[in-house]
C-alpha cells in the first residue's frame, strides 16, 4: 500500500519526567524511508491528532524510528494522548520524514538545546562526533529530572554542558556566543524565548552561522482525513474517488491515467503533479514549508487531500 | 552457507562479447540463482530484481565510499579524487546530495522547460531539412544534450567536445582494467584537468546549475572546497548517460513502429516512453558496492569488505518482476525500474534526463510519422554503459 506509512509502536519508554520516547517499526519489519539529522515526521495518532516530532534515533538502523514526546499541559491533546493512551502494539500513521533543519558541513559546532529541543540535536551530535568535528552542547532544562537523554549524552564527557535552571539559572548565552567565530555553526532548538535570545546573541555573527528550528503547530490543525475524497482530472475530464486504503497515484491509475512514479515514498519527486484546485495534504519529504503552503503541486504517491475535492492537471 | 554451494561462472561480464550483447548472459545469471559468484573478478553478483533492489537501498550494509566500481578504495588508490555524491556515504554524502537535489529538482527545472522544448523543436526542424536517413547518435542523441546541458550548467563555449570522452572513460573505469580502460588512459589526465578547470567559480556563467552550487557554498550549505567537486559530478554523470538514454528511446521506437503510432496518438506518453526505454535498455548496466560488515542477501553472507556487483539491466528485465520484460511497451507502467538506481544514491539528475528526452521525443512525435532503423546499427562498448556508436534511422515527415 503506497500511502502514509502505518507503523507499530514497539517500545514506549520514560526518558525523563514528562518525556517518553516511542520506537516505531513497520509491522512487516521492512526498511523505513531514509532520513538525516534534523528531520521530523508527522505522527498521525489514533485519536485523529497530527503532530510533528524530530527523529532522534539511529539512522544506521533502517528498521526503527525513535521520537521523544514531551507532555505539554498547555498543548492540545496529542502529547497527552501519547503519554496516557498510546501503548506498545498500537499503530500510528507516519508522514515524511522531511528536513527543514539539515546539518551543514562544519569544522566546529555549538549546539544549544532547550528542553525537548534536544531531540533533533541528538543525531546531529552523533554525526558531528563521527566526523571528528570540534563540538559543544549546551543543554538547558527546568530541572535535571525533566531533561531527557542525559545518560546517552554522558558518554560524550566534557563536550556536554548540562544546565538545569533550578541549579544554575538560564543558559549563560554571552559566555558561549559573545565572540563571533567564523568557523563555528550554531544550531539551536527549544522554546521560543531561548531561540529569540540566541538569535539576538548571534546578531554579530557571520550570516548563515546560526540555524534554528522552531516547533510550530501545523497550520492545518485538522487531522489527515479518514473519509474518501474526490479527485477531478482536469485534462482527462473524469473524477475518481480516493478511499483511505489507496493512494491518489493508485486511484488515478485505476481510472486509466498512469502517472510515472519511482520511489513511492514521497522522496524522489518523479510523480509531481500540478494542483489546480483544492488543498493537498502534503506527506512528501521534498517540498519545504513555503512550497507546501503554496499548494500548487503535490506528490501523488503519498500526498492526499485536506478537503472533499482536489483538481489535478492530469 | 559456503561459497561451494553458490552458483559460479568463469564468464567475464566485461569481455567484449558480453558487452556487445549482454542479454543472454544476464538471463543465465538470473536463472542461476539470487547470488552468483563471478570467478574472474572474485565478486558476488545479483541479477534478479529483488536482490538488486535490496542491495541498492541498503546503504548501511553496502557502501559506496569504497568505490562503485571493481576497484576497492579500502585497498587501492582511486584514479581520481572520489566523487562527493556517487562515491560517498552518509554522513558526508548528505550535504552535497541535498544541495544538488534542490538544484536539479523538478521544481527548479520548470524554468528550463519552455526553452528546452523550443531548442528540441529547432534541432529537429534543422535535421528534417536534410536527408531522410541519418545517424541518430551524433544527429540527435549527442546533439541535443550537448546543445542544452552545458549551457544549463553554465560552461564556457570552448572544449565541450571533451565531455563525452571524459564521461566514457569514467564509466569504463568502474570495470576491470581491461583494454577499454587502457584505451582511455592516455587522455585521462588531460580530460580530467579540463573538467577540473571548468568547475571553478569564474569559469561558470552566473545563472546556471554551476553558479547555483557555488551560491549554496556561500550560504554554508556545502563548503567552498566541495563546490567544484559537485560541479564535477554534473559534468561526469550528466552527459554520456543522457546521450545513451536518448539513443535507447530512439532505438526502441525505430524497432517498435506500433509504439510510435501510440505515442503520436498520445504525446503525453513521452515521459513514460523514456522511462520504459531506460528500463528496457538500461543505459547504466552495472554498479558495485562494498559490504560494510557481513551482510546477508539472497541467503548468502557477503563478507565484510568484499565487493558485490549489481546488474541493473538484468533486474530491469527480470520476469519475476516484469510481465513480458523484453517488450518495449508504452502500456506498461515502468515505475520502479532500477535504471536510475534506487535509494539514497538514485540518479540525482533523473529529472534533467527526463526533461531532455521528453522535449526531444515530443518534438519528433509532432513532426515524424514513422521511424525505422536502417540495419543493425553499431554498439559502442563500455564497461558500464549500454550504448550505440551508430544508429542509422530513416524517418518519414508527418
Amino acid at each position: 500500500m503506497e500511502r502514509a506509512l502505518e507503523l507499530r509502536v514497539i517500545e514506549k519508554t520514560a526518558a525523563s519526567e514528562g518525556v517518553v520516547t516511542l520506537t516505531l517499526a513497520r509491522p512487516d519489519g521492512g526498511r523505513l524511508p531514509d532520513w538525516a539529522p534534523g528531520a521530523h515526521v508527522d505522527l498521525i495518532l489514533p485519536n485523529g491528532d497530527t503532530r510533528q516530532y524530530s527523529l532522534c534515533g539511529d539512522r544506521w538502523d533502517a528498521h526503527t524510528y525513535r521520537v521523544g514526546v514531551l507532555r505539554e499541559p498547555a498543548g492540545r491533546g496529542g502529547s497527552a494522548y501519547v503519554h496516557d493512551a498510546l501503548q506498545p502494539g498500537d499503530l500510528v500513521g507516519v508522514g515524511g520524514p522531511r528536513n527543514n533543519f539539515p546539518l551543514v558541513p562544519g569544522e566546529r559546532y555549538l549546539f544549544v538545546a532547550g528542553g525537548i529541543g534536544i531531540t533533533p540535536l541528538l543525531p546531529m551530535i552523533r554525526q558531528a562526533d563521527l566526523l571528528g568535528a570540534d563540538w559543544t552542547l549546551v543543554y538547558g532544562g527546568r530541572t535535571r529530572a525533566s531533561m531527557a537523554f542525559l545518560a546517552e549524552l554522558e558518554a560524550y564527557g566534557e563536550r556536554v554542558h548540562v544546565v538545569p535552571q533550578d541549579e544554575f539559572g538560564l543558559i549563560d548565552l554571552p559566555r558561549w556566543l559573545a565572540e563571533p567565530d567564523p568557523v563555528t555553526k550554531v544550531y539551536c532548538c527549544g522554546p521560543g524565548p531561548l531561540l529569540d535570545a540566541v538569535e539576538k546573541a548571534c546578531s554579530g555573527w557571520p550570516e548563515h552561522a546560526l540555524r534554528t528550528e522552531r516547533f510550530v503547530a501545523p497550520e492545518q490543525g485538522a487531522p489527515a482525513r479518514s473519509a474518501p475524497f474526490d479527485v477531478e482530472l482536469a485534462r482527462t475530464g473524469t473524477t475518481v474517488t480516493v478511499t483511505p486504503d489507496v493512494s491518489v497515484l493508485e486511484a488515478v491509475g485505476r481510472a486509466g491515467v498512469e502517472v510515472l512514479s519511482s520511489c513511492r515514498q514521497g522522496t524522489c519527486g518523479t510523480c509531481e503533479t500540478d494542483v489546480l484546485d483544492g488543498v493537498p495534504d502534503h506527506r512528501d519529504s521534498i517540498l519545504d514549508d513555503a512550497e507546501r503552503a503554496a499548494g500548487d503541486c503535490m506528490f501523488v504517491c503519498v500526498s492526499r487531500s485536506l478537503g472533499d475535492r482536489l483538481v489535478l492537471d492530469l | 552457507m559456503t561459497t561451494a554451494t553458490i552458483p559460479a561462472t568463469a564468464v567475464d561480464p566485461f569481455s567484449p562479447e558480453v558487452l556487445a550483447d549482454p542479454l543472454p548472459f544476464q538471463a543465465w545469471l538470473r536463472d542461476a540463482g539470487p547470488v552468483v559468484h563471478l570467478k574472474r573478478h572474485d565478486v558476488h553478483a545479483f541479477a534478479r530484481y529483488e536482490q538488486v533492489h535490496a542491495a541498492l537501498v541498503d546503504w548501511q550494509g553496502l557502501q559506496s565510499a569504497a568505490g562503485v566500481g571493481l576497484s576497492n578504495f579500502r585497498f587501492e588508490k582511486p584514479w581520481r579524487p572520489p566523487s562527493l555524491l556517487l562515491e560517498a556515504d552518509p554522513p558526508r554524502h548528505d550535504a552535497p546530495r541535498r544541495v544538488l537535489s534542490g538544484i536539479l529538482g523538478p521544481r527548479a527545472l520548470r524554468r528550463l522547460r519552455e526553452r528546452w522544448f523550443a531548442d528540441a523543436e529547432r534541432l529537429v526542424d534543422e535535421l528534417l531539412d536534410g536527408p531522410d536517413e541519418f545517424d541518430a547518435v551524433p544527429a540527435l542523441a549527442e546533439a541535443f544534450p550537448l546543445r542544452v546541458f552545458p549551457d544549463a550548467v553554465g560552461l564556457g563555449p570552448d572544449g565541450r567536445e571533451n565531455l563525452l570522452p571524459y564521461g566514457n572513460h569514467l564509466f569504463n573505469a568502474f570495470g576491470p582494467p581491461n583494454a577499454l580502460v587502457e584505451a582511455g588512459n592516455g587522455r585521462a589526465a588531460e580530460l580530467g584537468a579540463w573538467v577540473g578547470a571548468q568547475c571553478a567559480r569564474d569559469a561558470l556563467s552566473g545563472d546556471g546549475f554551476g553558479a547555483a552550487i557555488w551560491a549554496a557554498s556561500d550560504r554554508g550549505e556545502i563548503t567552498p572546497e566541495q563546490a567544484p567537486m559537485i560541479v564535477r559530478s554534473l559534468l561526469s554523470a550528466g552527459v554520456d548517460t543522457t546521450v545513451h538514454g536518448i539513443a535507447a528511446v530512439l532505438h526502441a521506437f525505430a524497432t517498435h513502429p506500433e509504439q510510435w503510432r501510440r505515442l503520436r496518438e498520445r504525446p503525453d506518453l513521452a515521459r513514460v516512453a523514456f522511462d520504459e526505454a531506460v528500463r528496457w535498455q538500461s543505459p547504466v548496466q552495472t554498479f558495485f558496492r562494498t559490504a560494510t560488515r557481513d551482510v546477508e542477501i539472497g541467503g548468502i553472507v557477503i563478507p565484510d569488505g568484499s565487493k558485490i556487483l549489481m546488474f541493473l539491466g538484468a533486474a530491469n528485465r527480470d520476469p519475476r518482476r516484469w510481465a513480458e520484460p523484453d517488450a518495449f511497451d508504452l502500456a506498461r507502467d515502468p515505475s520502479g525500474h532500477v535504471g536510475f538506481g534506487m535509494g539514497l544514491h538514485q540518479c540525482v539528475g533523473q529529472h534533467v534526463a527526463r526533461l531532455e528526452a521528453e522535449a526531444l521525443v515530443t518534438a519528433l512525435a509532432a513532426r515524424v510519422s514513422s521511424i525505422e532503423q536502417v540495419g543493425d546499427g553499431e554498439r559502442h562498448l563500455n564497461n558500464t554503459l549500454r550504448a550505440w556508436a551508430s544508429l542509422p534511422l530513416r524517418v518519414h515527415r508527418a
